[in-house]
């Protein structure tokens, strides 16, 4: 009987209930193992932007060492990359490109605005060729406040990060 | 040059061959600047360098805001440097507003400066480590440099941006106890940096990769204006702090490290030898420093400047000579204030530099010139 | 604000300085001059006599004003003869009410090692337009890149950050501004920032 339904032209759209059906229903288990391989393997982007990345660099020296909560250090090729830390201020200049990094960069993909000038502008919050926030940019996960932010504020930011993403429904890039 | 290495290896013709290549500002060898590249096979025929992508403005906001609020910001430009970015601007303004700065004070900013540009270099050698591949290179260093922030941390209170130097002198007097753990530290941090000798400068890989690699000669070095290690490198014996001693730099004994290669291997060698000699400055200083007495001289809130003066001060920071100047008429704000720095100077070496190498050796030579982008695009 | 007595020892210290401060604009004779600092700026004076004009002689730095005419000659006598071989920076300074544009070069030197301490400030002016537009109108000086190799980027700069068009430079392109800023150059005075 179920043969006589599937005809050539209703295949896809019978495949493709059946693949929602099969979601819902190993939703729970699968999004949860899906979501700790995210959490304990975030890759950033290799994009300085500012001063901050002094700290980012700081961050995965030695003493603080960020790769044993599972953010390895920042990397090369943005299409393997799966979190972008935006370091410090972004100029007029630099705004396009960072957009054009974060498009090119494959989904799911999470944002971290560090030190006060991604957040609003910071101490540059007049000057004319600095944007107010990046939130006209990018769709931000995490603020992380200071100028700079302390290394380790940077790690609590990753860490609200990975509380965030295992809070979040894997089944939306799945 | 490349035109003649490849004579029949392409079947287009010259102009067809060669292709313009975007290097950053993603990539993990350009720092936050692009630079665009002419390449010909592998060989570099033209490069243009396009900074300006922390371009902030710093110059235009200090013409609105007074002489003190404008430390934090002219301190942002290199917030591993802060000091020594801070200082010129310091001693303009003290020239300008007539204020005579106690000794302790010019003892504590030469300390505090000095242990500065240690932690440049140290962040310069970690990351010149990551642009060469070396991951030991970019571990030693940046764990080693925690050392000397919790020292600037004990002293200002911040990890790297310290706003310590005020006109008048310092904002804090050192606290208890520091001049033993100072010396202690920084004993242990010359032992430790001369272990590098091992790891880095002899090791046969960073010499492949950096010897006679970007070669500068002497003359070029002198016409293209450029500064700090990679003058000195060029065999150019020019230091400001020997030349123009600035605050106590008379009283002490500072040693000049010059090398003649040229390369970026002097290049990365100068910045490393100076780190000894900081080392020894310190510890000169902190045994001919007054034991008590003011470090500050309290200013009348919201100082003017003389009706109309200008003023160019410049001290020797960890990229070299860098220059502030600064016009006032009576107003609390400067009427321009422009900073001259050393990675901005060094910059235009870096097309002559690349002619005609190898697009590999590009990080290398680029992260040799000893250059901050921040800096460099205030 | 915390301890009176200090502040008012810098009161009475800062109230002395004007006084000082408006003798100094007329060159000032009564003070004694550093004589090396003064030999220089005698050796320019002998050479070029009315077309310069000595701004100031202070402790290691010696300041001449020159008409954009002849600063290319003057700054060929500084390079030749008193060995200065390179520039240090370059800074535009706008002057509306003088209705000029000021352009300075600081210039070095590292072959002579009795002018290690010296900065020679070179300072020319242009005329300043109301309405601007870089590269097409009356603010044009020329340029010194054929002499100091150095200034190249250093004009660059002050090209988009003043609109000071450099005549003779190979290379005025935009450097440090986005590539799409149509605005008036931004260091001009008139230039207002958000808010202020």
């Amino acid at each position: 009987m179920i043969k006589d339904l599937i005809t050539p032209q209703n295949a896809n759209v019978f495949v493709g209930k059946l693949g929602d059906i099969l979601e819902k229903a190993i939703d729970k288990p699968l999004g949860y193992a899906i979501n700790w391989g995210r959490i304990w393997s975030l890759w950033p982007v290799h994009i300085e932007t500012a001063c901050c990345s002094v700290e980012f660099g700081a961050a995965s020296s030695p003493r603080y060492d960020v790769e044993r909560f599972g953010i390895i250090e920042a990397f090369g090729s943005l299409r393997q990359c799966d979190l972008i830390v935006v370091q410090g201020t972004i100029t007029r200049k630099m705004a396009p490109r960072l957009r054009l990094v974060y498009d090119q960069m494959p989904e799911p993909k999470y944002v971290i605005a560090m030190g006060a000038c991604a957040i609003t502008g910071g101490l540059y919050f007049d000057s004319y060729n600095v944007l107010p926030g990046i939130d006209g940019v990018l769709p931000v996960d995490v603020y992380v406040p200071g100028c700079p932010p302390r290394p380790e504020t940077l790690i609590q930011g990753c860490m609200l990060l990975q509380e965030k993403i295992k809070r979040m429904k894997a089944r939306k890039y799945v | 040059m490349s035109k003649e290495l490849l004579p029949g290896l392409a079947l287009q013709k010259v102009d067809e061959r060669i292709m313009t290549l975007n290097v950053g500002p993603q990539h993990p060898g350009s720092g936050h600047m692009r630079i665009i590249v002419q390449i010909d096979g592998d060989f570099i025929v033209a490069c243009d360098p396009d900074p300006g992508y922390v371009h902030r403005g710093e110059e235009k906001m200090a013409e609105y805001r007074n002489y003190i609020t404008n430390i934090p910001h002219l301190e942002r430009p290199v917030i591993h440097d802060s000091c020594n970015v801070l200082y010129p601007y310091v001693l303009g303004v003290e020239e300008i507003l007539g204020i005579e700065v106690p000794e302790r004070a010019k003892y504590v900013r030469v300390i505090a400066s000095e242990l500065n540009r240690c932690i440049y270099t140290m962040y310069w050698l970690a990351i010149y480590g990551i642009f060469l591949g070396h991951s030991t290179m970019f571990m030693w260093p940046a764990g080693d440099r925690e050392l000397l922030i919790d020292l600037m941390e004990k002293m200002t209170g911040a990890r790297v941006t310290h706003a310590h130097f005020v006109p008048g002198g310092v904002r804090n007097d050192l606290p208890a106890n520091f001049e033993d753990v100072c010396l202690r530290q920084v004993n242990y941090f010359e032992k430790r940096i001369k272990e590098y000798a091992a790891v880095f400068y002899d090791n046969p890989i960073l010499i492949a990769r950096t010897k006679d690699t970007g070669v500068l000669s002497r003359q070029d070095a002198i016409r293209l204006g450029t500064t700090g290690s990679v003058l000195r490198a060029s065999g150019v014996d020019y230091d400001l702090r020997k030349k123009e001693p600035y605050d106590v730099y008379d009283e002490l004994d500072v040693h000049t490290n010059v090398m003649k290669e040229g390369d970026s291997y002097a290049r990365s060698k100068v910045p490393w030898l100076d780190m000894m000699e900081s080392c020894n400055i310190i510890r000169q200083a902190l045994q001919k420093m007054p034991k008590s007495g003011s470090v500050r001289v309290k200013l009348k809130p919201n100082p003017k400047g003389k009706v109309f003066d200008t003023v160019y001060k410049r001290v020797e920071s960890g990229r070299g000579s860098l220059g502030c100047y600064i016009v006032s008429d009576a107003k609390p704000e400067p009427y321009r204030v422009k900073l001259s720095v050393g990675s901005f100077r060094n910059l235009i070496a870096l097309p002559y530099l690349l002619k005609g190498e190898k697009l590999g050796n590009m990080p290398s030579v680029y992260w040799s010139l000893n250059y901050w982008p921040v800096e460099a695009d205030r | 604000m915390s301890s009176d007595s200090e502040n008012e020892q810098i009161e009475t210290t800062l109230e002395e300085k004007p006084v000082s401060a408006k003798t100094s604009p007329a060159p000032a004779k009564e003070i004694e001059l550093p004589k090396f600092e003064k030999g220089i700026a005698d050796k320019i004076v002998e050479k070029f006599g009315p077309k310069v004009k000595v701004a100031f002689v202070k402790p290691d730095r010696v300041g001449i004003n020159v008409g954009k005419e002849d600063v290319t000659e003057v700054a060929e006598f500084l390079r030749d003869v008193l060995n200065f071989d390179h520039a240090e920076s370059v800074s535009g300074v706008d002057y509306p009410n003088d209705k000029e544009i000021e352009v300075v070069y600081h210039l070095g030197s590292y072959t002579d090692s009795t002018l290690a301490r010296q900065i020679l400030v070179l300072a020319t002016r242009a005329q300043r337009e109301e309405n601007p537009i870089p590269g097409n109108d009356a603010t044009k000086l020329p340029s010194l890149r054929e002499i100091f190799y150095s200034v190249e980027f250093h004009e660059r700069e002050v090209f988009e950050m003043l609109g000071v068009y450099f005549q003779g430079h190979p290379d005025n392109r935009r450097l440090l501004l986005p590539e799409d800023w149509a605005d008036l150059p931004p260091l001009r005075k008139d230039f207002a920032i958000k808010g202020r």
